[in-house]
C-alpha cells in the first residue's frame, strides 16, 4: 500500500456517485427546483392567493410567466408556492419516518429474541394494512390538517424504513467487528451508535431518498382526491388537480405543475439510484 | 403445507379483529365523527343508526352487536343514500374495481416481466435503456398525470376512446392502460433486478458448465429465483392497485368502489367509509395470503420454515 | 497423444482500478486419463485457467489478450458459445468449490443430475432420471432412493459436493476440471470424497484437472503437479519429484512453511525468506519445541460449561459438560470439525455467549457478571482474534480509531496523545507502522488486517486471547507469517493462548496441550506429540487418518 492519503468509505462513494452521470443531472435539477421553491415565491410579483378576475385563464406571457388560473392567480407564484409545500411534506414527513424506523428497526434487530419477535409481528399486521385507504379515513374522521397529513404519511412510510433497519442491523450484528466490540467491553450504547448506526447509514440514506418521492406522491394523490392541501395554499398535487379538470381551456394549468413534480421525482429517484450504486460497487451495474 | 396455510389464516384473524376495533373506537372518539351531537341527520337515517348501532346500550354491548353485525355481514345504512345498505353498495359497485384491477394487473405483468427479463439479458444495451427509461417514467408519472394526459391525447385529439364511464369494452382500454402502466414499470425494474441478482449465482454458472443454452438458463433455473421479487411485490402491489383505483375511478368517472369511497369520504358518509374500510382490509389480508402461499410454492425454502 | 493442450494462455480483468494480469502466459498439457494437480494461493491465477477452459470467465470484465487452448486439436478459443455448450458437461465438465451455492435449490438434485443427460441429448428425461439415480448410489447419495424429491438444502456438505460429482461424470466426459472441490468441507469428508473421486475417474478413464491452494492434499491425488504464481507457472513435475526435489524457490517454500505433523521447528520459514536471495540464512531451525517457561499457575478453567441454542424445534447442546484449564504463559489447542462445538466453547470462555451452566474461573475465582468493575476487568484481560480479517474491522473506523478506542474504554493512557503513542507502538509490535495510523481497513491485505486485529487485541494488554481460526482464511504463506508472530508476541509478553483450528498441523505447531472436541464434547486431551503418535480415541485417530500423507510429513 503506497497510498499516502487515505480515503476514506464516505469519499469513496463521493467519487463513484460523480462519475454517474444521470445522478448528477438529478442533482442539479434538485437543486434549480429546490432554489425556484424557495425563492420564487420571492422574486415573483404576484402571491400565491393574489387574485385577479380581470384576468383568468391567460396564457403564458411576458407579465405571468406560467399564465393564470380560473381565480386570475398567477400560476408561476402557485406552482413555486405549491414546490414549498410539497417539498417540505416530502422531507419532513421522510424525516418523521427515519427517525421513528430507524430507531424501531435498530433496536429490534439488536436485541433480538422475543422482543424482536413481537416487534416485527407488530409491524408485519400494520404493514399488511391498506394505508392510503386509512390515512384516507383519517383525513375524514379528524380533519384536514396540515400537521396531521404529513405525520399520517410519515407514520406510513416508517415501516418500510424499519424492516430496511432492522435487516441490517440483524446482518450486521453477525459481523465479527461487533463480537470484537462485545469482547472489547464497549457498552450496547456505544456499539450501537458508534459501530451499528455509522455502517447502517448507507441503506438507510438510499431509502430515504427514494421515500422522499413516494411521499410526495402520496401527499399528491391525497390532494387529488380533495382531501388534501385546500386551496388557496396549493400543493403540486392540487394544482395539478385543478389543471386535470381544466385541461381542455387551459392546458398550461397542468403542464407547469405536472411538469415540475415529475422531474422532480425524476431527479430523486436517479439520485436514489446512484447513491444505491455508489454506497454498494456490488450492486451496480457492471 | 396445509399446516403453513392454516397458521396463516389463523394470524390474519387477529389482524382483522385489530383493524375492526381500531375503526370502532376511532369513529366514537374522534371529533367530527359520526356520532357528534351537532351534525345534522336526515331523521330516517337517525333512527336506523341508532337502531343498527345500540347507541342507548352501554360502550361494550355496542362494540359486541357491532362485532355481531360485522360477522354476518352487516355493514349498516348509508348515510347518504337512505334505502340502500352499505353492504349492497359495496356489491355493486366491487365487481367494476375488480374488473379494472384485474385487467390492469394483466397489463402491469405482460409488459412489465418481458420487459424485465431481456432488460437483464441484454445489459446496457438499448434494450436495457429503452424500457428502463420507460419504466422510470412510468414510476414517476403519477396516474392523475398520466390519465388525464392519455384522455387528451387519445379521447380529445383522436377520438378512438371514450373518456369515461364504464359502458363497453372500448371504456376499459385507457382506464387500465394508466393503471396497468404504473405498475409495468414497477414489476420491470423488479424483474430485471431479479433476474441480473440471479444470473450472478454460482448455480448458474453450474448450469452453463452442464452445456445448457441461454434459453435453458433462464427459464429452467434462473426465473425461478428472479421472479421472487416481484411475487413478493405482489402483496403491496395489490394494495396499490386497490388505491391506484380510487384516483383512476376519479379521473375516468368510473362507477366503481374507489369512486365510492372516495365520494364517500368527501360527504362524511360514516358508515360507507368504515364499510368499505374493513371490505378492503379484509380484501387485503386474503391477497396477502394468497402471495404467501406463491412464495410457498416458488420458493422450497421457505416452506419448512414459517 | 495430448488431449487438453493451453499455450501461451493470458487472461487480463480490467477493473476500475486498473488491469489485473491474472494469467500471464502459461503453457499446460494433460493426456487423457492423467490427473494434473493446478496449485497456487489467491491471486495466483489458477481458478482463471480452469475456469478459461470452458470459456465460464465473465468477459468483461475478463478478456482473452492471447493464447490458445486446444482441445483434441480444435481451439476453444476460437469456437462459437453453441460449439461450446456442446463441448460442457458433455467432453468436458466441471465442479466447483461451494457445493451448497452451486446446486440450483428450488429444483430437486435428481433433476439436476440427470440435467446433463437431457441437455446433450443423450436419453430421454425418463432414462435419464433413472441413469442419474443410479449415478447417485453409485457416488453414494442413497437418500435419493427414499425421496427422489429432495431438495440441496435437505443435503450435508459432502452429499451435495457428491452429487455434484455425480452430475459431472454422468456424461462420462474425458476431462473433468475440479475448482478447489473439497476447500469447503470437512477433513475427514474430504478424504473420503477424494478418494471417490479418485476411483470414479480411474474406472471411468476420465482425466482430471484438479485446482487447490492445497500441495499435500493434490499429492494424494496427482500423478503431476504444476504450482503457479502471480500469473505464471513456475514448477511441474511429477508428483515424487516436486516434493522430493523442488527446484523454485517458491515451490520450496510452499513445501516448508507449512506445519506439517511432523514439524519440529519453533519458527515457520515464510515465503519471503525463500524468496530473497538469502537462501544461505534459512537453517534448518531444528531446536526441539522447548517447552516454553510455563509456571504451574492455572490462569484460566472452565468447569462442566454447557451451552445450548434453543430453536423453535429444538435445543442444541453445543457444548456438552466440557472440563478445560490452561496454564498461564501456554497455548492450549482446541482441534475439531464443523459442529464440534469449538467455536461456541471459544466464545463461552469469554462469555460471548452465555453458558446454560457451568463455571468460568479466571485465577480461580468466578466473574460476577453483575458487577460493572470485575466485568470490565474480565475484558480487559481476555481477548479474542477471529476468522474473518475482512469482517473484523470496522470499515468506518481508521486504525487508530480501532486502535485506541480499547484504550479509552478502559482508561489505559492519560491523553489522546499518549494513546496515540501506545497505538504506534503496537503497530509496531505486529510489523506495521505508524504511516498505517490514518487508513481504512479495506486499504489493506487481508494478512495485514488480522495483524490490525491482533494489534486491537493487545491494546488492553490482556493476558489470555482466543485465536478462533484466525488463520484458517488465509494462504499458507501469510499463515506461516501471523503464526510466527503469535508465538513471538507469547514469549515477549507471556500471553496464554487458546488456540481453536481444524487443522491439526496447524495446532501442533501452536499448542502445548490439545484438546479434541466433537459433537460438543472433548474426548481426549494430551500433550501433542501423545495425541499424534498414540491417539487414545478412535475420533482421534480417524481425524489423523484423514490428514493427506503430504501434510504429515514433511518427506513425501
Amino acid at each position: 500500500m503506497s497510498r499516502e492519503t487515505s480515503s476514506s468509505l464516505g469519499r469513496e462513494a463521493w467519487r463513484r456517485l460523480r462519475s454517474n452521470r444521470m445522478a448528477m443531472i438529478g442533482l442539479w435539477a434538485l437543486a434549480c427546483f429546490s432554489l425556484l421553491s424557495i425563492f420564487g415565491p420571492l422574486i415573483s410579483a404576484f402571491s400565491y392567493d393574489q387574485q385577479n378576475l380581470d384576468r383568468v385563464f391567460e396564457g403564458p406571457g411576458v407579465e405571468h410567466w406560467f399564465g393564470t388560473d380560473n381565480l386570475g392567480r398567477d400560476l408561476f407564484a402557485r406552482v413555486t408556492h405549491g414546490g414549498r409545500i410539497s417539498l417540505a411534506v416530502g422531507l419532513l414527513a421522510t424525516l418523521v419516518s427515519l427517525v421513528i424506523g430507524v430507531s424501531y428497526g435498530m433496536i429490534s434487530g439488536y436485541t433480538g429474541g422475543r422482543i424482536d419477535a413481537w416487534m416485527m409481528r407488530f409491524v408485519d399486521v400494520l404493514y399488511s394494512l391498506p394505508f392510503t385507504i386509512f390515512v384516507i379515513l383519517l383525513m375524514v374522521l379528524f380533519g384536514r390538517n396540515f400537521l396531521l397529513l404529513f405525520l399520517a404519511i410519515g407514520a406510513v412510510e416508517w415501516l418500510t424504513m424499519a424492516r430496511i433497519t432492522r435487516a441490517q442491523t440483524m446482518h450486521l450484528k453477525k459481523a465479527e467487528f461487533i463480537e470484537a466490540a462485545r469482547a472489547l467491553g464497549y457498552s450496547h450504547g456505544r456499539i450501537l451508535f458508534r459501530h451499528l448506526l455509522p455502517n447502517l447509514i448507507g441503506p438507510i440514506i438510499v431509502y430515504a431518498t427514494l421515500t422522499i418521492p413516494a411521499v410526495m406522491l402520496l401527499e399528491a394523490v391525497l390532494s387529488f382526491l380533495g382531501l388534501g392541501i385546500q386551496a388557496p395554499m396549493s400543493s403540486w398535487g392540487s394544482l395539478i388537480k385543478e389543471g386535470a379538470e381544466k385541461m381542455d381551456a387551459a392546458p398550461w394549468l397542468l403542464f407547469f405543475p405536472g411538469t415540475f413534480f415529475c422531474l422532480t421525482l425524476f431527479a430523486l429517484n436517479f439520485v436514489g439510484d446512484g447513491l444505491r450504486d455508489a454506497l454498494d460497487p456490488k450492486t451496480s451495474k457492471d | 403445507m396445509n399446516r403453513f396455510i392454516l397458521s396463516r389464516i389463523l394470524q390474519a384473524v387477529p389482524t382483522l379483529w385489530v383493524i375492526a376495533t381500531l375503526t370502532f373506537f376511532m369513529t366514537r372518539f374522534a371529533p367530527g365523527g359520526p356520532f357528534d351531537a351537532e351534525k345534522t341527520i336526515p331523521e330516517e337515517i337517525k333512527v336506523k343508526l341508532h337502531s343498527h348501532f345500540g347507541l342507548d346500550l352501554p360502550l361494550f354491548d355496542q362494540y359486541l352487536l357491532y362485532l355481531k353485525n360485522l360477522l354476518q355481514g352487516d355493514l349498516g345504512p348509508s348515510f347518504k343514500y337512505p334505502g340502500w345498505e352499505v353492504s349492497e353498495l359495496i356489491g355493486s359497485a366491487f365487481p367494476v374495481s375488480l374488473t379494472l384491477g384485474l385487467l390492469s394487473l394483466c397489463i402491469a405483468l405482460l409488459i412489465g416481466l418481458p420487459a424485465g427479463i431481456i432488460a437483464a439479458l441484454r445489459q446496457n444495451t438499448w434494450l436495457d435503456y429503452l424500457p428502463m427509461s420507460l419504466s422510470m417514467a412510468g414510476i414517476c408519472l403519477p396516474s392523475f398525470v398520466l390519465g388525464p394526459m392519455l384522455i387528451f391525447a387519445f379521447s380529445t385529439q383522436l377520438g378512438l376512446f371514450p373518456p369515461l364511464g364504464w359502458y363497453g369494452a372500448t371504456d376499459w382500454v385507457l382506464p387500465s392502460l394508466t393503471l396497468g402502466f404504473f405498475y409495468a414499470a414497477y414489476v420491470a425494474r423488479l424483474t430485471r433486478a431479479g433476474m441480473l441478482e440471479t444470473l450472478k449465482l454460482d448455480y448458474i454458472r453450474t448450469a452453463r458448465a452442464k452445456g445448457a443454452s441461454d434459453w435453458r438458463i433462464i427459464f429452467g433455473h434462473a426465473l425461478r429465483g428472479g421472479l421472487l421479487p416481484v411475487v413478493t411485490f405482489l402483496g403491496p402491489a395489490f394494495a396499490g392497485l386497490i388505491s391506484g383505483s380510487f384516483v383512476i375511478e376519479t379521473i375516468f368517472f368510473i362507477p366503481g368502489l374507489g369512486k365510492f369511497f372516495v365520494t364517500a369520504a368527501f360527504n362524511r358518509d360514516y358508515t360507507m367509509v368504515l364499510g368499505t374500510v374493513l371490505f378492503y382490509a379484509t380484501l387485503i389480508l386474503m391477497l396477502n395470503l394468497l402471495v404467501d402461499l406463491l412464495q410457498a410454492v416458488l420458493d422450497p425454502k421457505s416452506r419448512s420454515s414459517s | 497423444m495430448t488431449q487438453l493442450s493451453i499455450e501461451g494462455l493470458k487472461v487480463h480483468f480490467h477493473t476500475r482500478e486498473g488491469i489485473v494480469q491474472a494469467v500471464d502466459g502459461i503453457d499446460l498439457q494433460i493426456e487423457p486419463g492423467e490427473i494434473v494437480g493446478l496449485v497456487g494461493e489467491s491471486g495466483s491465477g489458477k481458478s482463471v485457467t480452469c475456469n478459461a477452459v470452458l470459456r465460464l470467465l465473465p468477459l468483461p470484465p475478463a478478456r482473452f489478450e492471447n493464447g490458445k487452448i486446444f482441445w483434441q486439436n480444435r481451439d476453444l478459443l476460437q469456437g462459437s458459445e453453441v460449439a461450446m455448450q456442446s463441448i460442457r458437461g458433455k467432453e468436458i465438465s466441471m465442479i466447483f468449490q461451494d457445493p451448497m451455492s452451486s446446486l440450483n435449490p428450488y429444483l430437486p438434485v435428481l433433476d439436476q443430475v440427470a440435467e446433463p443427460l437431457v441437455i446433450h441429448g443423450m436419453a430421454s428425461l425418463e432414462e435419464a432420471k433413472t441413469r442419474a439415480r443410479e449415478m447417485l448410489l453409485r457416488v453414494g447419495v442413497t437418500r435419493v432412493a427414499e425421496n427422489p424429491r429432495a431438495y440441496p438444502h435437505e443435503f450435508s456438505g459432502g452429499m451435495r459436493q457428491r452429487a455434484m460429482i455425480a452430475m459431472a461424470l454422468i456424461t462420462q466426459p474425458s476431462l473433468l476440471l475440479a475448482d478447489e472441490p473439497t476447500t469447503a468441507l470437512d477433513v475427514s469428508v474430504q478424504a473420503k470424497v477424494l478418494t471417490l473421486l479418485k476411483e470414479l475417474c480411474t474406472d471411468l478413464g476420465v482425466g482430471i484437472l484438479f485446482v487447490s491452494h492445497d500441495l499435500g492434499l493434490v499429492a494424494e491425488l496427482a500423478n503431476r503437479v504444476v504450482v503457479m504464481y502471480r500469473g505464471k507457472i513456475v514448477e511441474q513435475n511429477d508428483t515424487r519429484s516436486l516434493f522430493a526435489a523442488p527446484k523454485h524457490p517458491y515451490v520450496k517454500a510452499l513445501i516448508a512453511c507449512r506445519p506439517t505433523l511432523e514439524t519440529t521447528l519453533n519458527r515457520l520459514p515464510t515465503v519471503e525468506e525463500f524468496l530473497s536471495e538469502n537462501q544461505d540464512n534459512l537453517q534448518n531451525e531444528e531446536i526441539p519445541a522447548a517447552s516454553l517457561d510455563t509456571s504451574d499457575e492455572i490462569l484460566l478453567e472452565v468447569n462442566k460449561v454447557v451451552v445450548e441454542f434453543h430453536s423453535k424445534s429444538a435445543t442444541v447442546r453445543a457444548v456438552d459438560q466440557v472440563s478445560l484449564s490452561i496454564r498461564k504463559g501456554s497455548t492450549h489447542g482446541l482441534v475439531g470439525e464443523s459442529g464440534s462445538g469449538k467455536t461456541t466453547l471459544g466464545r463461552a470462555f469469554l462469555h460471548l455467549i452465555k453458558p446454560a451452566s457451568g463455571e468460568i474461573l479466571l485465577r480461580g475465582e468466578m466473574v460476577d457478571w453483575g458487577n460493572t468493575s470485575q466485568r470490565m476487568n474480565f475484558r480487559k484481560s481476555m481477548q479474542i482474534i477471529f476468522q474473518d480479517p475482512y469482517a473484523s474491522l470496522n470499515p468506518r473506523l481508521t486504525v487508530e480509531q480501532a486502535l485506541t478506542e480499547p484504550m479509552l474504554v478502559h482508561r489505559i493512557g492519560k491523553d489522546s496523545v499518549e494513546r496515540t503513542d501506545r497505538a504506534v507502538s503496537l503497530l509496531e509490535e505486529v510489523g506495521l507502522s505508524s504511516q498505517h495510523l490514518r487508513r481504512y481497513p479495506h486499504e489493506f491485505s487481508g494478512g495485514q488486517r488480522q495483524r490490525i486485529c491482533v494489534a486491537r487485541a493487545l491494546a488492553t494488554e490482556p493476558e489470555f486471547i482466543v485465536c478462533d481460526e484466525c488463520v484458517s482464511a488465509m494462504d499458507v504463506s501469510v499463515q506461516a507469517q501471523v503464526l510466527n508472530l503469535l508465538r513471538a508476541l507469547q514469549a515477549s509478553r507471556g500471553l496464554t493462548y487458546l488456540f481453536i483450528s481444524h487443522d491439526l498441523g496447524v495446532v501442533k505447531f501452536m499448542s502445548d496441550q490439545i484438546s479434541v472436541m466433537q459433537s460438543g464434547q472433548i474426548l481426549e486431551t494430551g500433550s501433542p506429540e501423545e495425541l499424534y503418535r498414540k491417539p487414545k480415541n478412535e475420533y482421534t485417530r480417524q481425524l489423523l487418518e484423514a490428514i493427506p500423507s503430504a501434510n504429515r510429513s514433511a518427506n513425501f
